[in-house]
């Protein structure tokens, strides 16, 4: 089977490549990338029916717009993105197939800050370090998506069975969760209270390295000079002039800033979709809290992800399903076909 | 040498043996990093070794805080470091253009730029840590007679290669960045080096020698 050819019509800044990332790299001064939302990228993964970890596109709010040669389905979530093919509108998570001629193009929307777009099919990408991850400050990984440029697809399919709506992934709400430290010692006590207890907002000064906000100072008890040590996705570091930055995807592999606090892996995730100018609370949880809600949260997304992975049948098998089953009118039905 | 723990969220723990580097305590920095890599411990994933401590990332769902620990301290005690490292040669050519600094490396210090030169090249550089950027590496062991401050403005665009120094560290730059470090040669030699077995030249505990180059050279070996 020949190759299929995507044209990107337009991309806006920060549209790259991205996987599940790369591993082993941190004592080396190589971040681990890979999505910013992680679950939203697995679950684009699961939805086509690709292996997990799959190079995905990362599509950032200034959107893009692509065409195919060859047809190809293509499975797009992450944030509430305006979908549009050629004139008809999707509503996300959806699974549809692009023909030669139609043009896809996908928007910042209601909510969310990035969207995955995952093909049947292998997107062709440099590996580097084990991942095709670009890693945007230094280039390293895959080439940029950039407006005119070209992605080819590998072994594209039409897969019928999987196209349609899907199921929203299952929410998480409240304040983002952290364990305090590794270097909460050396803030005041007003400090750590108005870190735990004072809303932040996420400032537009934002990217794939780390999420700015904007809130109450963090003073640090004195001038300090930290040796430079590792950061972790999620390190909370605070700079001389009292301004913490969340730092995500590309962050560093070292610095020398004080870490407050640390979100813990599965709420970076949503801190990834919230747009600058939202408001974050945090709380302080213990570490062992940390892992308890990890995994429980892990065990949600998994059962999501194994729903996803199931083809949900081409519509007419789907019609047949649902009316052996529920015995209702197929009228019925196929108004709520397109739900 | 004991190390105190502290938990990062909920798939890291910081090994922390000081608050300041000096060469015993990186020593054993160093050994640890080697003991655990020698046979990672189930649901570790990788090991980070800094000035004067080192991450221990996991997977959550595999292990947790208090087994990574166990296995931290079942390292010790940890052998005294040899001098194990690999060494490694970086070429370096301190002519004119790539040495913008060496003038002013010159007059701060009152040495003669050969002399400057001569004292960057019989540095014998430990590699101490990773950061900033993928393999810049923070080498040690920068002579003191040409240790010299960062700079209070940094410079836009010193290309990649850049052979640079501030206080007692040297670093060999691998993109095009700025820095406030002083830029006293540039090397042709390529710290990423595009083999998928060793992507990075060097590696935390290993050494590195400077070789002098001529101009004639460094373009011979960059093709230019």
């Amino acid at each position: 089977m020949t190759d299929a050819t995507l044209q990107i019509d337009h991309a806006g800044p920060l549209v790259s490549l991205q996987d599940a990332g790369r591993t082993g790299g941190l004592r080396f001064g190589v971040s681990p990338s890979g999505a910013m939302d992680r679950a939203a990228a697995a679950a684009a993964n699961a939805a086509i029916g690709n292996p997990a970890g799959s190079t995905v596109i990362e599509v950032s709010l200034g959107g893009i717009a692509l065409t195919t040669d060859t047809p190809l389905t293509l499975a797009m979530t992450g944030g509430a993105f305006g979908v549009d093919v050629s004139g008809t509108k999707w509503a996300m998570p959806c699974v549809l197939t692009l023909e030669p001629g139609q043009s896809l193009t996908l928007r910042g929307g209601a909510e969310g800050s990035w969207a995955y777009l995952a093909m049947a099919g292998t997107i062709v990408a440099p590996s580097w370090m084990g991942s095709t991850a670009r890693h945007s400050k230094s280039g390293l990984g895959s080439p940029a998506l950039t407006t005119g440029s070209t992605l080819r697809i590998e072994a594209p399919e039409v897969r019928p069975t999987r196209l349609g709506n899907l199921p929203r992934s299952p929410n998480d709400t409240g304040p983002l969760r952290v364990v305090m430290g590794p270097q909460d010692q050396y803030f005041t006590r007003d400090a750590v209270e108005s870190f735990l207890t004072k809303p932040f907002r996420l400032s537009p000064a934002s990217d794939r390295m780390g999420l700015r906000l904007e809130g109450p100072p963090l003073p640090l008890t004195g001038a300090l000079s930290i040796p430079s040590e590792p950061i972790l996705r999620g390190s909370v570091q605070v700079s001389g002039d009292g301004v913490p930055t969340v730092l995500m995807a590309d962050h560093q592999s070292t610095g020398g800033y004080p870490k407050i606090a640390t979100v813990i892996s599965v709420d970076t995730d949503r801190l990834a979709q919230m747009r600058a100018g939202q408001t974050i609370a945090f709380a302080a949880v213990t570490p062992h809290d940390a892992l308890s809600i990890t995994r429980q949260r892990a065990n949600q997304i998994a059962a999501y992800l194994a729903d996803l992975e199931q083809p949900r049948g081409t519509l007419a098998e789907r019609l047949m399903r649902e009316n052996l089953i529920h015995a209702e009118p197929f009228d019925t039905l196929t108004s709520n076909a397109g739900d | 040498m004991h190390p105190t723990f502290k938990p990062v969220a909920d798939f890291g723990l910081l090994v922390i043996f000081g608050d300041e580097f000096d060469q015993d305590t990186h020593a054993v920095i160093r050994g640890l990093d080697a003991a655990l890599n020698a046979d990672l411990p189930q649901g570790v994933l990788e090991t980070v070794p800094a000035l004067v401590n080192l991450m221990v990332v996991f997977d959550p769902l595999l292990t947790d805080h208090s087994a990574v620990q166990q296995a931290v301290e079942r390292c010790f005690p940890i052998p005294p470091a040899t001098s194990s490292g690999t060494t490694r040669t970086i070429d370096v050519c301190y002519d004119d253009p790539f040495a913008p600094d060496l003038p002013a490396v010159a007059a701060a210090t009152g040495l003669s730029e050969e002399a400057v030169i001569s004292a960057h090249l019989a540095g014998d550089y430990d590699v101490l840590m990773f950061g900033f950027a993928p393999g810049y590496g923070y080498l040690g062991g920068v002579a003191e007679a040409i240790q010299v401050p960062r700079k209070p403005q940094a410079v836009p665009d010193v290309p990649a290669g850049a052979v640079m120094i501030a206080g007692r560290q040297c670093l060999v730059t691998t993109l095009t960045m700025p820095t406030g470090w002083s830029v006293i040669g540039r090397s042709p030699t390529p710290v990423l080096t595009d083999n998928p077995d060793a992507p990075i030249l060097f590696d935390v505990g290993d050494r590195v020698r400077f070789r002098r180059i001529s101009a004639d050279t460094f373009h011979e070996i960059r093709h230019d």
